[in-house]
């Protein structure tokens, strides 16, 4: 579903890391894991194409991910039930209910996002990857702010999503409880000499 | 598509969405003008047609650098551009519900605050039509610009030093066509003019504001 080969990846002109390969099956989790600065969120934004890859390339079928970033895309203006009818028709679904009852939100359908808790907020941006049909999730630190229970809802909806052939690549400190998650260390990965990335030049220095 | 333009004008005319900020803003900027330069009817009746172009492309130019800059801030440009829409179809219904929320209206209250101004009487339908063809382009160059500078923080007063100067031919245009009605000569020509370059910004302002968006996102 996803091969990675050979990556690199670079963030405001420096190369933070190399080399990374990669496989993710259907039905198959990694976790990423490292220092903070190694490299986790760029890496993930170069896999979602929002940035160029410095080396190496990124196999994945055309439309098939689905990216959640450290924002959550949320408008506060509008409620949970508008929110996520919005991004689900972007996606071209059409059907919420399921990810409202997944994520615990029903009862909170009707309210503006602007009066949801911080970690409401994170479950309503996670409830949007459940709308998008996407079978590979790009998920950053998907635990932030939430608590032990809303954790477990979380771990049991990306369960669900493994089992019915989905795949999810993630950054996250937390153990999730997924029983067969495979783990990659970024930390061998760090580019050697990160000063002068490859291609720095006059391109770059605009870019 | 059709859901993100819906989004755009409901945000819009949701509280704190600024619609109705541009327009408040025109109507002040034209009453303003007969405080400064006198009650004259025939001096106000000269730079009638210059005075609503002016206030209606200041008006416009309010509330540009909320069209990326709040998405950027939440998150939801990231999102959209790992979404199935193409970024430049993204960027066209951005403008267009900016021109919804903010030309349009400024189009349909040019001609009561023409009254305003003593603006001649041949020249209202000049003025309606000149706003009505010359309005979309300064939404579209305006969306141009705020792709440019989606990025920087607090961009907007350079996104009005680089947008203003692009405005000056609709400027020009427009305001020769309001003022031709008002004095009975043909006003094809410029309104033709004016089409013309509303009808080149729609064709290819949106892939270069993608493009834009794309190098700003990285």
């Amino acid at each position: 579903m996803l091969a990675v080969r050979d990556l690199a990846a670079t963030r405001g002109g420096l190369r933070l890391i190399e080399g990374v390969s990669f496989d993710l099956l259907p039905g198959q989790a990694l976790v990423l894991r490292g220092p903070n600065g190694i490299g986790k969120t760029t890496l993930l934004r170069t896999i979602a194409g929002l940035q160029p890859a410095a080396a190496g390339t990124v196999d994945l079928p055309p439309e098939g991910l689905a990216y959640a970033g450290h924002a959550d895309g949320l408008k506060a203006t509008l409620t949970v039930t508008e929110n996520l009818t919005f991004w689900a028709r972007i996606f071209g679904q059409s059907d919420i209910g399921n990810a409202l009852e997944a994520m615990d939100l029903v009862q909170l359908a009707d309210r503006p996002a602007q009066n949801l808790s911080a970690g409401q907020k994170r479950r309503l941006g996670l409830a949007r990857l459940l709308v998008t049909g996407r079978r590979l999730w790009l998920l950053d630190e998907p635990t932030v702010s939430l608590d032990r229970a809303s954790v477990a809802l979380f771990a049991t909806a990306v369960r669900a999503h493994l089992a019915a052939g989905g795949a999810a690549l993630m950054a996250t400190h937390i153990d999730l409880g997924l029983d067969d998650a495979g783990t990659l260390d970024l930390t061998p990965f760090r580019a050697r000499f990160p000063a002068a990335g490859q291609g720095d030049g006059f391109d770059e220095a605009f870019a | 598509m059709l859901a993100l333009l819906l989004r755009d004008l409901r945000l819009a005319t949701r509280a704190g969405g600024g619609f109705g900020l541009s327009l408040a803003f025109f109507l002040i900027v034209t009453v303003l003008v007969p405080f400064g330069v006198g009650p004259e009817g025939g001096t106000l009746a000269k730079i009638a047609p210059g005075i609503l172009w002016v206030g209606a492309l200041l008006a416009c130019l309010l509330s540009l650098d909320r069209i990326f800059a709040l998405d950027r801030e939440d998150g939801s440009l990231d999102l959209l551009a790992t979404a199935p829409i193409p970024m430049e179809g993204a960027v066209a219904v951005k403008a267009l519900a900016h021109w919804l929320t903010t030309g349009l209206p400024l189009t349909l209250a040019a001609p009561v605050l023409g009254v305003l101004l003593n603006l001649p009487l041949p020249a209202f339908q000049p003025l309606l039509l000149s706003l009505l063809i010359g309005t979309p382009a300064l939404s579209m160059i305006g969306t141009f610009g705020a792709a440019l500078t989606v990025g920087l923080k607090r961009g907007g007063l350079l996104l009005s030093l680089l947008v203003l100067p692009l405005y000056i031919p609709t400027l020009i245009y427009g305001a020769e066509a309001a003022r031709r009605g008002g004095e009975g000569l043909a006003t094809a020509t410029p309104l033709l003019m004016m089409a013309g370059i509303t009808l080149g910004t729609i064709a290819i302002l949106p892939f270069a504001a993608a493009a834009a968006i794309r190098v700003n996102l990285r």
